[in-house]
């Protein structure tokens, strides 16, 4: 045994210990007080902050995105609707390694520089916790495969469906009903932060653009409970959003079908209105672009190929495009030569082939060489576009009252009521010169604008539509886009109604008409080509418009100058006569030819208007 | 006073076989056994939901629980003096284990606590630790005079460091906390003189500062955490401020049995381990974290009363060190979880899930129970 055995006092040990005990005993008393006193502080005093915390832990409100109104043709066929797809989305907070993910997701599908700063742009301004923040959308089926497959090494990314918005018609709505794409920084700002805060896309462009309060509709939103990792478990409550109104545009997609093939491969514009309504049938503009592009984000080898072709495929020249008007101004002008009885029925001009100005040595070509005969009146003027007999009209007429004149149709002004986006035109007058030049008025610009040419521009919209007021004789034509009658908080135009051309004598419109019929169905007529095997009778006017001045003494020479420098081929119409239904303008820019280029392309849209039967197809109505 | 004299001698000279049918009951302490039952019923109740009615984890508790009673029953039955005799070999023993653990020792998240040995179930030899430190302290003091020398305290003392030390190294705060506790605890209640406890008070505050420099990161992560939760609420702080929140919302009545959301919905971590009280609290509300104290302090109070009515220095000092350790869980355990300590990796007795720590625990009342009937046969 190392060691003695001990045996000591057990009473004071046994006191020694007791004590010590109780000492221990007491803080164990104390402690445990304590650790009630701090639960009871966790617990009654401070529970509604901490219920409060746990419910906001739990709980989130989250947005629900309206679906976006639908747009229609008149018939009822789809121009814009919403298409499932399947969106790449990460949230951030799941995701380990934010920058490693966006490689390796590089690494798997294809994703853009573009995209990817467009992601961080966006996720930048997120502050929302668990946001699930687009990356690339419409996945297709073999992308959405490799990412399910490489799911486990994908954290925070994530695929959802949702509703994006599909132009079903391609290229040929673009320039009418315009696009939508991602919002951008720009537009952030301008929108309201809760109505769009599950939005991705706006409208860029026309109609999509202008009643994009009306097509997007009110966000919802729904109450869900989350667990920890922000996954949604259930709904408690939902508001539901209410979706945008749909828009139904008095578009015919068929017209515009036919417009767009007979322009093809062309540069130009047609614009078709409805006389009774002043509804817009056919807007087409060539060369033209798909705007589902846009949609999910173009990449930047097409975008840029798309801005900076020659062609300007992006540029509306419906609307934008802004043309000498050339020959299809002169019924304007015979129109005020006959109201303000400065020429009659039968007034005549010698046409050697020019016209000159007392003290001006300028020669005023006719586009005729030898010119149009010895005794020209108005009707063979209109019916052979004699340039001469306008100068002399004109002249005799003098800017002021051609301008008078033809500002009662809407020239020099936006016509479109409720679509912005018309290029302002020149209706030249001395005032307009005076403001833009600071000079005066010369005659020699009288005559220029009296055939059409020198400041005198128009777009292809203004001319149609100032055709349709010429084609009900007079009664203001207003060119209108929807069917749909706006409501009281849809975006309007300011754009004053015009009051009705009257004239002094309403023969002078059959006279006119008669002139204009006689254009395509008489022998002589510059646009006689077109009256072959027509079912009815076609009203109107051919035009060229010289894109570069000719100077004086020089040949024109088609194939010298490049092709870009050849004249504008126009043509304005309406058909039938009798009862006019439908005015048309076009524009084929560097065709040359009026009769020969623009001319047929309205005898198609004439045809397929007219002799096609209605489409049977849904017509909407306005209220739901 | 000569009868106890007598006893401590016969306690040497002839012990008395006990072990019967009869005795197997007859050892074991109703009382405690009632408690105990109570306590890890409910505690079955509280990780049911705090598992997510995970079968997997009730069926492995239930197993554990069965293995940890079974141990308390045979431990029960086992006389405190053959534990005495073995308190160096014991001792000697698990400290080779803790060198092992160091060597050879397995483990996650980059701590090496545990030592699989082939044909044994892998196990946590500082678990072990748990219980032969304080039998190996209590056995040296009780067989030198009392109140004790200050060259035995040294001693005891370095014992004591000596397991800690290799514990900490595993790293394993938590296991060193209790070790320590149990160690110092059996030193207190021998009668170490009041001025050395004050020095050694004064001494380890003044330590304190230095303690920083020893600690590891996640540690030094730990101590900021608690003083500043929202440093980082989303990492370190995570833990805190969600059962915090999750007892806080509780309120007096709790949100009801299996309702309790941050629980639920994952927001609490380690809800069915080491922050069950939380889930007890967010469930069960004051009332409930109410009960489970009291049921706690009935528990040491009973340990105390075996401790005060044990025979033999020995027994007392053992039978008090359990018993105010079982404590030290409870505190460092709810403390933590209500944001009052560090994260430190202590279980909630009898309710966490968990088998080493249950096994320990309950073989800790079977020595209570063997100590208890101890005293029992003498006064027959």
């Amino acid at each position: 045994m190392p060691e003695p055995l001990h045996l000591n006092n057990p009473v004071t040990e046994r006191r020694i210990f007791n004590a010590r005990l109780a000492v221990c005993l007491l803080i164990v008393v104390l402690m445990a007080v304590g650790l009630m006193v701090r639960a009871a502080y966790l617990q009654l005093v401070e529970h509604d902050r901490y219920a409060t915390l746990s419910d906001e832990n739990r709980l989130r409100v989250q947005p629900v995105a309206p679906t976006r109104g639908l747009i229609y043709d008149r018939n009822g066929v789809l121009l814009a609707d919403n298409q499932p797809g399947f969106t790449l989305v990460i949230v951030r907070e799941r995701a380990k390694d934010l920058d490693q993910l966006l490689i390796e997701l590089q690494s798997i599908i294809e994703i853009s520089d573009r995209e990817i700063q467009r992601f961080q742009k966006r996720r930048k301004r997120s502050g929302a916790f668990f946001a699930s923040l687009p990356i690339k959308f419409k996945l297709t089926d073999q992308e959405i495969a490799k990412l399910a497959v490489n799911k486990h090494r994908l954290p925070g990314a994530e695929i959802r469906a949702q509703l994006v918005r599909h132009y079903p018609m391609g290229h040929l709505t673009t320039h009418v009903v315009g696009y939508v794409g991602r919002i951008n920084e720009r537009e952030l700002l301008k929108t309201d932060r809760v109505q769009y805060s599950a939005t991705n896309h706006i409208g860029k462009t026309a109609i999509e653009n202008f009643y994009e309060s009306v097509l997007h509709g009110s966000v919802g939103h729904e109450t869900v409970e989350t667990d920890a990792q922000g996954r949604v478990l259930r709904t408690l409550e939902r508001i539901d959003p209410v979706p945008g109104s749909d828009i139904q545009l008095h578009l015919d997609i068929e017209l515009q079908r036919v417009a767009d093939q007979a322009l093809d491969g062309r540069r130009g514009a047609v614009v078709a209105i409805e006389i009774e309504t002043g509804g817009v049938l056919a807007m087409v503009s060539k060369p033209s672009f798909d705007g589902n592009k846009f949609v999910t984000g173009i990449d930047s080898k097409s975008y840029n190929k798309l801005r900076d072709s020659l062609d300007l495929p992006m540029f509306n020249r419906a609307l934008r495009g802004v043309y000498p008007p050339g020959s299809t101004i002169k019924p304007f002008i015979g129109l005020a030569g006959l109201d303000t009885r400065v020429v009659n029925y039968y007034s005549r001009v010698r046409d050697p082939g020019w016209y000159q100005l007392e003290n001006d040595e300028r020669f005023y070509r006719d586009w005729k060489k030898g010119g149009h005969g010895w005794r020209v009146n108005l009707q063979q003027a209109l019916i052979e576009s004699c340039d001469t007999y306008f100068y002399d009209l004109s002249f005799k007429l003098g800017i002021d009252q051609i301008h008078n004149y033809l500002n009662r149709f809407g020239f020099g002004q936006r016509n479109l009521v409720d679509l912005p986006g018309e290029a302002y035109a020149t209706l030249p007058s001395r005032d307009w010169k005076m403001k833009t030049y600071g000079k005066s008025w010369y005659h020699g610009e009288t005559l220029l604008a009296g055939i059409g040419q020198g400041y005198f521009s128009v777009t292809p919209m203004q001319l149609a539509t100032a055709t349709a007021t010429f084609a009900s004789r007079g009664k203001t034509v207003q060119a209108r886009m929807l069917v749909t009658t706006p409501e009281e908080n849809w975006p309007t135009l300011e754009r004053q109604k015009l009051p009705n051309v009257e004239l002094k004598r309403k023969a002078d419109w059959d006279y006119l008409f008669d002139s204009m019929e006689k254009v395509v169905h008489s022998a002589r007529g510059t646009a006689r080509r077109i009256s072959i095997g027509s079912q009815y009778r076609i009203a109107g006017k051919t035009g060229t418009a010289q894109v570069v001045g000719i100077r004086q003494g020089e040949e024109y020479d088609a194939d010298a100058l490049e092709e870009r420098k050849r004249d504008h081929a126009l043509f304005v119409g309406f058909a039938p006569v009798k009862a006019p239904k439908i005015a048309i303008a076009v524009i084929v820019e560097n065709g040359e030819h009026g009769s020969s280029v623009a001319a047929p392309i309205a005898r198609k849209l004439f045809d397929a208007y007219l002799l096609t039967k209605p489409n049977m197809g849904l017509k909407l109505s306005n209220t739901p | 006073m000569q009868k106890t004299y007598q006893h401590q001698l016969s306690n040497y000279q002839n012990p008395k076989p006990s072990l019967g049918p009869r005795g197997v009951l007859a050892r074991l302490d109703l009382i405690l056994l009632f408690l105990i039952i109570i306590l890890s019923g409910f505690g079955l109740i509280v990780l049911y939901s705090a598992s997510e009615q995970s079968q997997a984890i009730m069926a492995r508790q239930s197993s554990y629980l069965g293995a940890a009673f079974l141990g308390m029953l045979i431990l029960a039955q086992i006389h405190p003096r053959h534990i005495e005799r073995l308190a160096t070999p014991l001792f000697v023993f698990g400290t080779l284990l803790l060198i092992a653990v160091l060597v050879m020792g397995t483990g996650a998240k980059g701590a090496q606590r545990w030592l699989a040995i082939p044909g044994l179930p892998r196990f946590q030899p500082s678990e072990l630790m748990k219980l032969f430190v304080p039998i190996l302290v209590a056995s040296y003091l009780a067989r030198r005079p009392i109140p004790s020398s200050l060259k035995h305290l040294f001693f005891s003392v370095v014992f004591i460091l000596l397991s800690v030390g290799l514990i900490a190294q595993q790293p394993d705060l938590g296991t060193s906390i209790l070790i320590g506790a149990s160690g110092f605890f059996v030193i207190f209640l021998a009668g170490v003189s009041w001025k050395v406890v004050m020095a050694s008070i004064v001494a380890a505050l003044a330590s304190l500062p230095g303690l920083w420099y020893v600690m590891r990161d996640y540690q030094r992560q730990r101590v900021l955490t608690l003083l500043d939760p929202e440093r980082d609420p989303l990492g370190s702080g995570w833990n805190t401020i969600q059962s915090k929140i999750a007892i806080g919302s509780g309120g007096m009545e709790g949100k009801g049995w299996l309702n309790g959301t941050q629980s639920h919905l994952d927001f609490l971590p380690e809800g069915h381990t080491d922050f069950i009280i939380a889930v007890l609290g967010e469930e069960f509300g004051f009332i409930g974290i109410l009960f489970v104290m009291l049921l706690y302090l009935m528990i040491v109070a009973r340990g105390a009363y075996i401790a005060i009515t044990a025979d033999g220095t020995f027994n007392r000092l053992l039978a008090g060190s359990i018993t105010l350790t079982f404590f030290v869980y409870v505190f460092v355990n709810i403390g933590m979880v209500t944001g009052l300590l560090p994260i430190v990796g202590v279980p909630l007795p009898l309710v966490s899930q968990g088998g080493t720590s249950l096994i320990t625990l309950m073989a800790g009342f079977g020595i209570l129970m063997s100590i208890n009937s101890d005293r029992s046969l003498m006064r027959h």
